[in-house]
C-alpha cells in the first residue's frame, strides 16, 4: 500500500478530496451549520435533490449519531464523526468512473485493490427518501455509499441527483493503515506540532457520549422537540407575502426546524426515553415536517429549472 | 436461419437477482419473438456483474404471411357497427365482400398479414422487453425516465448469418442499439466490437469477462479446492454463498488467507457466519483440527502482487469484524454466566408485534403454555417452563444483535454457560424446528413442549388479532408454524389448549391499545393541560406497567374509561387506536377463536396427509368423529382407515355401511323417529339375521376396546369381520317388511352397523 502518493494524515485526504471534486466542476461548499445525523441532511442535498435545477455540490459534513458514542474506546465508533458528500443532478453517465477518480485521488488504486459496487439500497425514513445504489467494497472493506436518490420529501426526483457519501475516518483508517480512529494523524506526522484525531477528540467523545448517555436533559428536549416542530409548521404557513409585499416562501428556515427536531429525536433516542411504540411516531412526526418542507421547497425559485 | 445476441450492458446489478434476470429475459424476448410468428432453435441467457445477454440461435428470418377472415355486421345493419368493424380490421369500406350468409348479407373482410422481417420483430419485442422488465426494484437515473436496475449504458442487438451481422436499428430512451461492448472495468475497459455470440463470449474471456455464471461458479469453487488443499483444509460448502459470489465478479480470483490464531476460540457457527454475512468469504476448515482456520475471498481482479495488497486489506477487516465478534462473545458470555437476567428486562423493549406486545410478553405468554403442555409430552414441567423463559433471551444478546440467523444456536451456547442442563439448552437450539416440510423434528421431550408452545402461541395470538395467512399471503410463516405443529405430534386433545392461548393473545392485544393509547396522546398533545387531564383517565385503570399481560378486570375497567379517554384523543393520530379496538373487541370470543383455528390446522393435516397419499375423503370421514382435536389420533386413524380400504373386505364392508345407513337413514325420516334401541334377536326371522347379531355382539367390544386402546388397526380387523354377515345379511333380508315388529326389529339392527362404524369414521364420507 505504500506509495508516494499515499496521503499521510485525515486532513489530506479531505484536502484530497476537496480538490478533486473541485476539478470535476462541484461547487465545494462549507458543512452546514446545525447538528445532523447525515450529510445528506444538509439542504445542499435533502432540499436540492428536488426539483429541476441542476445542481452539483461537495462538502464535508460533520455528523453526529448519539447512540454511536462509546466515550472514545472504541476503535471504530464515533457519536461526532466526519462524512463527505457529492451531490450532482442530474446524476452523470460517467458517475462510477468519476468516483473511481476519487479514490485515486486518495492513494487506492484499483489496480492494486479489489474495488467493488455491492448491492445496498438506501432509505431515510426521517426524510421521506430512498434511492437504490451500493456500498462500495475496497479489499473487503465498505468505504463509500453510492445512491441514486428516487424519492425525497415524499416527491419523486426528476431529474434524479447521485450521492456519494464516504465515512472519512473510516476510509481514512484504511488508507493511513491505522487501527484505532484515536491513532490517525490529523495533520502531517511531521508537522512542529503533530495532532492525532484523538488529541482533538478524546476528550470530546468522552464528554458527549455522558452527556448524551446520562446527562442531555429529557424534559427539555421533548420541549424542544415540541417547539421545533411548532416553530416549523408556523413558518410553514406564515403567509407568503410580508408586510412589504414581497412574496418570500421560507422553506430553509422552516427545514432548519425539521433538522433540529430531528437531532432532538436522536438524543432522546439515546437517553433511552423513547418506547418502541413511541419510536415509529416520532420518525413519523419528523418525517412529516420534512415532508411539508418538501413541499413548499418544490414551489420555490431554486426547484425551477 | 440467423442467430441473434443481445447485450444489456448497465452499472452493477445486483448478485441476487442475476439468475432470475436471465429467466426473464429469455423468457419475454423469446414469447415475444414466438408470439409474433417467428421461430428459433435455441435460446440461452447469462450474466455478469454489468450485463444480461441472451443468445438466441436459429431464428427464422421473417414471420410468415398469414391470412384471416373475418365475419362482420350485416350488410342492412346500422352505420355505426359497419364503422366499429372497419376500425377493428383496419380496413376500408371497399375492401370489404359482402357475402349471403344464414341471415342474409353478411360484410366479411380478408385480413392479409404480410411477413415481417426478423429485425423488425426484434427490435419491438426488445424495446418492450426492457421498458417492461419485472426487475424487483428498478430505478430513473440522470435526466430520463427510463427504468432498469441500474443505469443502464449500452445495448448489442445483433443478427448474424452467413453473410454476416447486422445491427438491429433500436433505440431506446437514447440508447442506440450497436455492437461493442467493453470488458472488465479495471483490467480491460477499452470498447470493442462483435460479430456474434461466439466472437463475443471469445472477445469477453479476452478481456477478463467470464461470462458464464456456472463457469464462473466452477472457477470459484475449483480455485477454493486447490488453496485449501494445499493446506490439508477443505472448503465447507455454501451453495448459496457461491452463487452470490459469482454474481459478484466478472474475473474471480480466489484468495486464502488464515484466522488469527485468537479468533480460534469463537464457535465455528460464529466464524462461518460472521465470514460469510459481512464478507463473502468461504470458510476453510482444518481436516487434522476439525476447526475453521481459514478463509477464501474471491477478488475481482489480477493485480501486480497476486493479490497481496487485497488479501492483506480483506485481512484486516475480518480482523476487525472477528474482534468484534469476539467481544459480544466475551460479553455475552459474562451475562450468560450471570443468568441473562438483563437480557430479559431488555426483550420487554423488543417488539414482537405490535399488537401483541414484547418479546418479553410473548416469552411468558410461551413459558406458561410449555408447562402447560409438559406433562402431555411426557416432559418435566418445570425444565419446560425454565427453558422457554431462556430459549429466546439470546434474541438480546449482541451476538444475535449482529447475526440473528445465530439464534438458538448461541442460545444454547449460552444456556450452557448459564449453568443449564443439556435437555433446557438443547430447548433453546431446535425450539425452532421443524421450520420446513423436511427439516429434522427434536425429538427431545423438553425442547418438544418449546416448540410446540412456540409454535401454538404464534398460531393463537396471531389468530386473537386476525393475522391469518389468505390466499398466497402469509407474513408471518403461520402454515410452517401449523405444520410444524403437526409434524411435533401432538397426541392429545388441543382445542383446550388452543382456546386458553388465544385467550393470553387478545389479554395481549388489549394490553397493546392501552400502552399504544398513552403514547398517543403523549405524542400528540401539544397542550400541556389537556396532557394533564388525559393522562389523570388513564391513571383511573390500572394498566399494569407496560409488559405485563394485565387481567381482565383491568380489561373491563379499560373499557369503560375508553370513552372518557376519547375525549382527549385528538385526531391527528396515526391511527385511530379505539376503532381498531373495538373491532376486535367484536372479533368474537376466545373459543370461537380457536375452534377457527383448529379448523385452520385441520386443514394443514389434510395437505400434509393428502401429501402422504391419504384421500380427502378419508381425512374427512376421520374428521367428523369426536376428538378430530387430538391431531395424532386422526393420523393413526385416517392411515388405519386408509389400509383398509385398499382391501377388498374394506371397500365392500364400507359398501355395507353406507347401504345400512341409506336405508336406517330413509326409514327415520319416513317415520319421524330414530332406530337406535332395542334390537333383539328373538325376533329374528332368518339364520342371516342371527348371524349378524352374534357378529355384532362379538365386534362391537372388541372395536371399543381397540379404540380405547388406540389401536387403530385392531379396531379395523375387528370391524372387517363384519364384512360377510352384513354382506348376507342385505343378500337375504328385506329390511322393509310388511310385519311392523320384524321391520322395527331389523332397522334398530341396522343402527348397530351404523353406530360400529361410527366408532371408527364417518363411513358416509367416503367416496365410491
Amino acid at each position: 500500500m505504500t506509495s508516494p502518493n499515499r496521503p499521510r494524515s485525515f486532513q489530506e485526504i479531505i484536502l484530497r478530496l476537496q480538490n478533486y471534486w473541485a476539478a470535476q466542476g462541484c461547487a465545494v461548499l462549507q458543512p452546514y451549520d446545525m447538528e445532523v445525523g447525515a450529510g445528506t441532511f444538509h439542504p445542499a442535498t435533502t432540499l436540492r435533490a428536488l426539483g429541476g435545477r441542476s445542481w452539483a455540490a461537495a462538502y464535508v459534513q460533520p455528523s453526529r449519531r448519539p447512540t454511536d458514542g462509546r466515550y472514545g474506546e472504541n476503535p471504530n465508533r464515533l457519536q461526532h464523526y466526519y462524512q463527505y458528500q457529492v451531490i450532482i443532478k442530474p446524476s452523470p453517465a460517467n458517475l462510477q468512473d468519476l468516483y473511481l477518480g476519487s479514490l485515486r485521488a486518495i492513494g487506492l488504486d484499483p489496480m492494486v485493490h479489489d474495488v467493488r459496487f455491492v448491492e445496498d439500497d438506501w432509505e431515510s425514513p426521517t426524510l421521506g427518501a430512498w434511492g437504490l445504489g451500493w456500498e462500495v467494497w475496497c479489499d473487503g472493506m465498505e468505504v463509500s455509499q453510492f445512491t441514486y436518490f428516487q424519492q425525497v420529501g415524499g416527491h419523486d426526483c426528476r431529474p434524479v441527483s447521485g450521492e456519494l457519501t464516504y465515512g472519512l475516518e473510516r476510509l481514512a483508517m484504511y488508507v493511513l493503515g491505522v487501527e484505532h480512529v484515536m491513532d490517525m494523524p490529523f495533520n502531517d506526522p511531521d508537522a512542529p506540532i503533530p495532532l492525532t484525531y484523538g488529541d482533538i477528540f478524546r476528550q470530546t467523545e468522552r464528554e458527549y457520549s455522558r452527556w448524551n448517555f446520562d446527562q442531555a436533559d429529557t424534559d427539555t428536549l421533548f420541549q424542544h422537540f415540541k417547539d421545533a416542530e411548532a416553530e416549523c409548521a408556523r413558518i410553514l404557513s406564515a403567509d407568503p407575502v410580508d408586510g412589504a409585499g414581497r412574496t418570500i416562501p421560507m422553506a430553509h428556515p422552516a427545514y432548519d426546524q425539521a433538522i433540529k427536531a430531528s437531532h432532538i429525536f436522536n438524543l432522546l433516542d439515546a437517553r433511552g426515553v423513547i418506547s418502541v411504540t413511541e419510536r415509529q411516531a416520532y420518525i413519523g412526526r419528523v418525517r412529516a415536517l420534512a415532508k411539508a418542507c418538501a413541499d413548499l421547497f418544490v414551489t420555490t425559485e431554486a426547484a425551477q429549472a | 436461419m440467423p442467430d441473434l445476441l443481445i447485450e444489456l450492458f448497465s452499472e452493477e446489478i445486483p448478485a441476487r437477482m442475476q439468475a432470475r434476470a436471465r429467466e426473464d429475459l429469455k423468457k419475454l424476448v423469446t414469447d415475444g419473438l414466438v408470439n409474433a410468428g417467428l421461430t428459433y432453435a435455441s435460446a440461452g441467457a447469462f450474466s455478469t456483474p454489468r450485463r444480461l445477454t441472451l443468445a438466441v440461435e436459429g431464428l427464422t428470418a421473417n414471420s410468415p404471411t398469414t391470412r384471416e377472415e373475418r365475419k362482420g355486421p350485416r350488410t342492412d345493419a346500422p352505420e355505426a357497427a359497419l364503422e366499429g368493424f372497419l376500425r377493428s380490421t383496419g380496413l376500408t369500406r371497399d375492401q370489404l365482400e359482402a357475402r349471403d350468409d344464414k341471415k342474409g348479407q353478411v360484410w366479411f373482410a380478408v385480413i392479409e398479414r404480410p411477413g415481417r422481417p426478423a429485425a423488425e420483430i426484434v427490435a419491438e419485442v426488445l424495446d418492450s422487453s426492457i421498458r417492461t422488465f419485472p426487475w424487483p426494484k428498478s430505478m430513473r437515473w440522470g435526466a430520463g425516465s427510463l427504468r432498469w436496475v441500474r443505469p443502464l449504458h449500452s445495448i448489442i442487438c445483433l443478427l448474424s448469418d452467413e453473410a454476416g451481422a447486422t445491427v438491429v436499428p433500436l433505440t431506446v430512451e437514447g440508447i442506440t442499439a450497436g455492437n461493442t461492448t467493453r470488458g472488465h472495468r479495471f483490467l480491460s475497459p477499452d470498447a470493442f466490437t462483435v460479430t456474434g455470440f461466439d466472437d463475443y463470449a471469445a472477445k469477453l474471456r479476452r478481456a477478463h469477462v467470464i461470462l458464464d455464471s456456472a463457469e464462473r461458479e466452477a472457477a470459484i469453487r475449483q480455485g477454493a479446492e486447490n488453496l485449501a488443499f494445499a493446506r490439508g483444509w477443505e472448503i465447507v460448502p455454501d451453495d448459496a454463498l457461491l452463487s452470490e459470489v459469482a454474481g459478484l465478479v466478472e474475473w474471480p480470483v480466489p484468495l486464502m488467507g488464515v484466522i488469527e490464531d485468537r479468533f480460534l476460540d469463537l464457535p465455528p457457527e460464529v466464524l462461518q457466519t460472521s465470514m460469510k454475512e459481512h464478507q463473502k468469504f468461504f470458510s476453510a476448515r482444518n481436516q487434522k483440527t476439525g476447526r475453521i482456520e481459514g478463509f477464501v475471498t474471491v477478488a475481482n481482479i489480477e493485480t501486480p502482487d497476486d493479490g497481496a495488497t487485497i488479501l492483506a486489506g480483506n485481512q484486516r477487516v475480518l480482523a476487525a469484524r472477528l474482534s468484534d465478534a469476539a467481544f459480544f462473545w466475551q460479553n455475552d458470555l459474562r451475562e450468560a454466566k450471570a443468568g441473562m437476567g438483563a437480557w430479559a428486562e431488555g426483550l420487554k423493549s423488543v417488539t414482537f408485534h405490535n399488537k401483541l406486545g414484547s418479546q418479553a410478553d410473548r416469552i411468558k405468554r410461551i413459558a406458561a403454555l410449555a408447562r402447560e403442555l409438559a406433562p402431555l409430552v411426557g416432559a418435566d414441567a418445570d425444565q419446560a417452563e425454565k427453558a422457554a423463559r431462556l430459549a429466546k433471551l439470546d434474541l438480546r444478546s449482541a451476538m444475535v444483535g449482529e447475526f440473528p440467523e445465530l439464534q438458538g444456536t448461541m442460545g444454547r451456547y449460552y444456556s450452557l454457560a448459564a449453568g443449564q442442563p443439556e435437555n433446557v439448552a438443547d430447548a433453546a437450539r431446535d425450539h425452532y424446528s421443524p421450520l420446513g416440510p423436511s427439516d429434522a423434528v427434536p425429538t427431545a421431550r423438553v425442547s418438544v413442549a418449546v416448540a410446540l408452545a412456540d409454535k401454538i402461541d404464534t398460531l393463537a395470538g396471531f389468530w386473537a388479532i386476525h393475522e391469518k395467512p389468505t390466499g398466497s399471503k402469509d407474513p408471518f410463516a403461520l402454515r410452517r408454524a401449523a405444520l410444524g405443529v403437526i409434524r411435533l405430534r401432538p397426541n392429545f386433545p388441543v382445542s383446550v389448549i388452543l382456546e386458553k392461548q388465544v385467550e393470553r393473545g387478545l389479554l395481549a392485544a388489549a394490553n397493546q391499545h392501552a400502552v399504544g393509547f398513552r403514547a398517543t396522546i403523549r405524542i400528540n398533545t401539544p397542550d400541556a393541560k389537556v396532557l394533564e387531564e388525559a393522562v389523570d383517565v388513564i391513571r383511573t385503570f390500572p394498566l399494569t406497567e407496560k409488559g405485563e399481560v394485565w387481567t381482565k378486570e383491568a380489561h373491563e375497567q379499560f373499557l369503560e374509561v375508553r370513552e372518557a379517554g376519547e375525549l382527549y384523543y385528538l385526531s391527528s393520530a396515526p391511527e385511530d387506536h379505539f376503532e381498531r379496538f373495538n373491532g376486535q373487541a367484536k372479533a368474537g370470543r376466545p373459543e370461537n377463536i380457536a375452534a377457527d383455528l383448529l379448523s385452520f390446522l385441520h386443514d394443514r393435516l389434510k395437505v400434509y396427509l393428502r401429501d402422504q397419499g391419504i384421500r380427502h375423503d378419508i381425512i374427512d370421514a376421520v374428521l367428523a368423529q369426536p376428538g378430530n382435536d387430538d391431531l395424532v389420533l386422526v393420523v393413526n386413524r385416517a392411515t388405519a382407515l386408509n389400509a383398509m380400504l385398499q382391501t377388498e373386505d374394506g371397500r365392500n364392508l364400507t359398501q355395507g355401511l353406507k347401504r345400512a345407513g341409506n336405508i336406517l337413514a330413509q326409514a327415520e325420516e319416513k317415520d319421524g323417529v330414530e332406530y337406535s334401541f332395542g334390537a333383539d334377536v328373538k325376533f329374528a326371522e332368518t339364520d342371516e339375521e342371527r348371524t349378524l347379531f352374534a357378529a355384532l355382539d362379538t365386534a362391537e367390544p372388541a372395536i371399543k376396546a381397540a379404540i380405547a386402546a388406540e389401536d387403530f388397526p385392531a379396531a379395523m380387523t375387528a370391524i372387517a369381520h363384519l364384512r360377510a354377515p352384513i354382506d348376507a345379511f342385505f343378500e337375504a333380508v328385506q329390511v322393509n317388511t310388511d310385519n311392523q315388529i320384524v321391520r322395527r326389529n331389523r332397522l334398530n339392527l341396522l343402527h348397530r352397523i351404523r353406530a360400529a362404524g361410527q366408532q371408527i369414521a364417518d363411513f358416509t364420507k367416503i367416496e365410491g
